[in-house]
């Protein structure tokens, strides 16, 4: 008796246990797994996004994929700070996305994994931003649509300046110096993220000098760019500048809960701030690092590529031109509805109202007199070592010299890489 | 009649019936049953352990960027470009730095616990329980903890509201590496995270000396306390002690989650697996080097686990 229950007992697991595998693939039919719309011709597609700051975004990009009707389409929303890995990793795999956002970098078409969308994009390209275009074009081809792009700027709160009878400043000897006046008690002067990094790039060019030059040789090691590096040490020294806020510069949490009354931030969180703040908000370019340079704004953004590699590229490149191409009520949602970007096509940006008056159109001045866009020779590697010349040198007191000279040793050695 | 006469009397087992027979086929053997048993665990760690390993060795000669199938051979090309890599030598010597200090610290940490859980007369249960509760806490969890609530740089930060109370001014913990602040954050984080366990395993070692040594002693004449904890206790434990530095030795290089969620993106207090990180898996997706670098940090780590193996005897018979 004993025994048979024994036997009994083991098949009982086992059962149970086959039960269970065998309800796994069920159950994952009636979960939400994320696929959504779908249609009846079975066909599916998966695209990546990296998870947006503001409220919304995530659910208009399934509602969007919904009205899709010859495909089911797959979001995966990741939350990782690191996107990139993500989904260079996923890339690898027989699981990648076949459709997915990211910025332009020639890496990925050098090794092949973004297909060219010159098709798609032709007959509307000249209603896209012509430098939206240049900064996706390799060798006549263009490989992703924009699909929108972000200005990154100081936010500033009017009243607090005023008080301290401060002009938003237009050099980089003014900002340092406004935050020094504008630090009291537990308030710092300044934001500008907890890494700094947002601030590389706005440095070299307000420095008078670039990434990479037209022939993709280095532009950034210059002596106005080492001034700057020097002058950022002194502002990180200061004791005037917040460090490790909880969230980062893209969060506008820094300047709407008072902790500081400058802020470097994106465009997108301007609804945010001026919800918090009314029209106690002001903002301005990234101020002149030397005589010889120009205040300058960073026209960040994210695109959308199709995996060249991918299972379904033709059905991939079709989503993507009905989304980012045909769908123009969308793109003006996305672009509007939660955040402020600007919609790189120039027939939706005429039509979007919310970015003619106040502060959004001041936005888009800066964007049009100061703005520098994404070169697609400048690659994540490069990114890099900039970031680590920052980390060096400004963080840690390193020599400017000595740590660009390390970086050219690195950027030069990605360069030969791609252009040989 | 005879069949009448025989039905339902129970007939002997005939011979073929022994209970050495397997019953059903294979269902019996022993060896059918070892091989049910280990072999989806055999196929698991040959799939996800042993093929990673060897096709991660097989990358480390080749020029794979972007790729896990390359085609181009390098040689040692990527082993000379790691080790001329100044930012993976000095993870390297950083996490050797560290281990030096983080492994004593963990030891007498959860041996000092170990020695106070297991001498308490009372609520013995609940205070295991509160020193080994951390162990079940996820590294990323905590390290979000520690950073966004107790050592944020601002003035809500847990331990910036507690230093305001005495006038000093508010610490950026993590952003600035001068003075270098990070490393309260990272140890202490490490030895809440860690120090349960251990505790754990002192613990069992402690319950297993014999109470007949203590007695012994104290008809000799020792006292309690230090003498005895010196000359019975700390003996006793050599093995446990063995094993536990060998974990935590091993543990200090392959640190990860709590150094890439504290410090992301800086160029201190960088752990050389988070340097493999980004350059396999980051931005540069360099699996040739990557995979070179793994190979060095293994060897590494087997040269210090065998150095501390023969310096301290583990492994090393009791009577010998």
């Amino acid at each position: 008796m004993s025994a048979m229950s024994s036997n009994w007992d083991r098949r009982s697991v086992l059962r149970a246990a086959a039960g269970l595998a065998a309800l796994g693939p069920l159950a994952a039919c009636g979960s939400n797994n994320g696929r959504s719309g779908g249609g009846s011709s079975g066909k599916s597609i998966k695209q990546y996004f990296h998870a947006y700051g503001e409220a919304g975004v995530e659910d208009a990009l399934k509602r969007y994929a919904k009205g899709y009707d010859k495909a089911a389409v797959n979001t995966q929303w990741i939350t990782s700070a690191d996107y990139e890995s993500k989904l260079f990793s996923a890339l690898l795999t027989d699981n990648a996305p076949d459709v997915f956002e990211f910025h332009p970098q020639i890496q990925l078409i050098k090794s092949g994994q973004v297909a060219d969308l010159s098709d798609i994009i032709d007959p509307v390209k000249s209603d896209f931003n012509p430098a939206d275009i240049a900064s996706h074009t390799v060798d006549g081809k263009i490989y992703g649509v924009r699909m929108i792009d972000d200005p990154q700027f100081f936010f500033y709160r009017k009243s607090v300046l005023e008080k301290a009878k401060i002009q938003p400043p237009t050099t980089l000897d003014e900002l340092i110096e406004a935050a020094a006046k504008l630090t009291t008690g537990k308030v710092k002067g300044l934001f500008i993220g907890n890494d700094l990094h947002a601030v590389i790039n706005p440095l070299i060019w307000s420095s008078g000098a670039d990434t990479l030059d037209a022939k993709n040789q280095i532009a950034y090691h210059t002596e106005g760019v080492k001034e700057g590096i020097k002058k950022m040490r002194q502002l990180f020294t200061s004791g005037h500048l917040l460090l490790d806020a909880p969230t980062d510069y893209w969060d506008p949490s820094a300047i709407v809960q008072g902790l500081t009354p400058i802020q470097f931030c994106g465009m997108w969180a301007m609804p945010v701030m001026q919800k918090a703040l009314g029209d106690d908000l002001g903002i301005f370019p990234f101020p002149k690092v030397t005589d010889s340079g120009k205040q300058s704004v960073v026209n960040g953004g994210w695109s959308m590529f199709v995996n060249a590699k991918g299972k379904n590229v033709d059905l991939a490149k079709e989503y993507v031109k009905w989304l980012w191409i045909d769908q123009k009520k969308y793109q003006e949602d996305f672009a509007l509805s939660y955040g402020f970007h600007i919609p790189p096509r120039a027939s939706i940006a005429a039509s979007a109202t919310k970015l003619k008056t106040g502060l959004p159109a001041e936005g888009v001045k800066l964007f049009n007199d100061f703005g520098h866009f994404d070169n697609i020779g400048w690659t994540q590697a490069m990114i890099t070592a900039l970031e680590d010349v920052f980390a060096n040198c400004v963080r840690k007191n390193g020599d400017p010299e000595a740590e660009l000279s390390k970086a050219d040793s690195t950027v030069n050695r990605e360069l030969k890489k791609l252009f040989g | 009649m005879s069949t009448t006469t025989t039905r339902g009397v129970a007939r002997p087992a005939s011979a073929k019936a022994s209970p050495a027979r397997p019953r059903r086929g294979l269902r019996g053997s022993s060896t059918f049953n070892f091989w049910l048993f280990t072999s989806p665990f055999l196929i698991g760690l040959t799939v996800f352990v042993y093929v990673p390993i060897g096709w991660s060795l097989w990358l480390s000669f080749f020029e794979a960027r972007f790729t896990v199938t390359p085609s181009k051979f390098v040689g040692f090309d990527n082993y000379w470009q790691m080790l001329q890599d100044s930012k993976f030598t000095g993870s390297l010597v950083t996490f050797t730095v560290f281990a030096v200090f983080i492994v004593p610290a963990t030891w007498a940490l959860s041996l000092g616990l170990a020695l106070l859980v297991n001498r308490l007369r009372f609520m013995k249960a609940f205070f295991r329980s509160v020193f080994f509760l951390p162990t079940a806490c996820s590294y990323v969890a905590a390290a979000l903890i520690w950073k966004m609530s107790m050592f944020s740089g601002v003035r809500f930060g847990l331990m910036n509201t507690i230093l305001g109370w005495f006038g000093v001014e508010n610490i950026a913990w993590l952003a600035n590496p001068d003075p270098p602040w990070y490393w309260l954050v990272i140890v202490t984080l490490r030895l809440w995270l860690q120090a349960g366990f251990y505790m754990i395993l002192f613990l069992a070692a402690l319950q297993n000396i014999p109470p007949e040594l203590y007695e012994a002693a104290a008809i000799d004449g020792a006292k309690p306390g230090w003498q005895t904890f010196r000359y019975i206790t700390l003996p006793q434990l050599r093995a446990t002690s063995t094993a536990v530095i060998l974990l935590l030795v091993i543990a200090a290089y392959q640190a990860f989650d709590e150094f890439f969620n504290l410090l992301a993106k800086t160029t201190w207090g960088r752990p050389p697996l988070v340097e493999l990180y980004y350059t396999a898996l980051g931005e540069s997706q360099d699996y040739g080097e990557g995979s070179a670098g793994a190979v060095i940090l293994t060897l590494l780590i087997l040269i210090v686990t065998l150095a501390q193996g023969k310096f301290l005897g583990f492994g090393r018979s009791d009577d010998k």
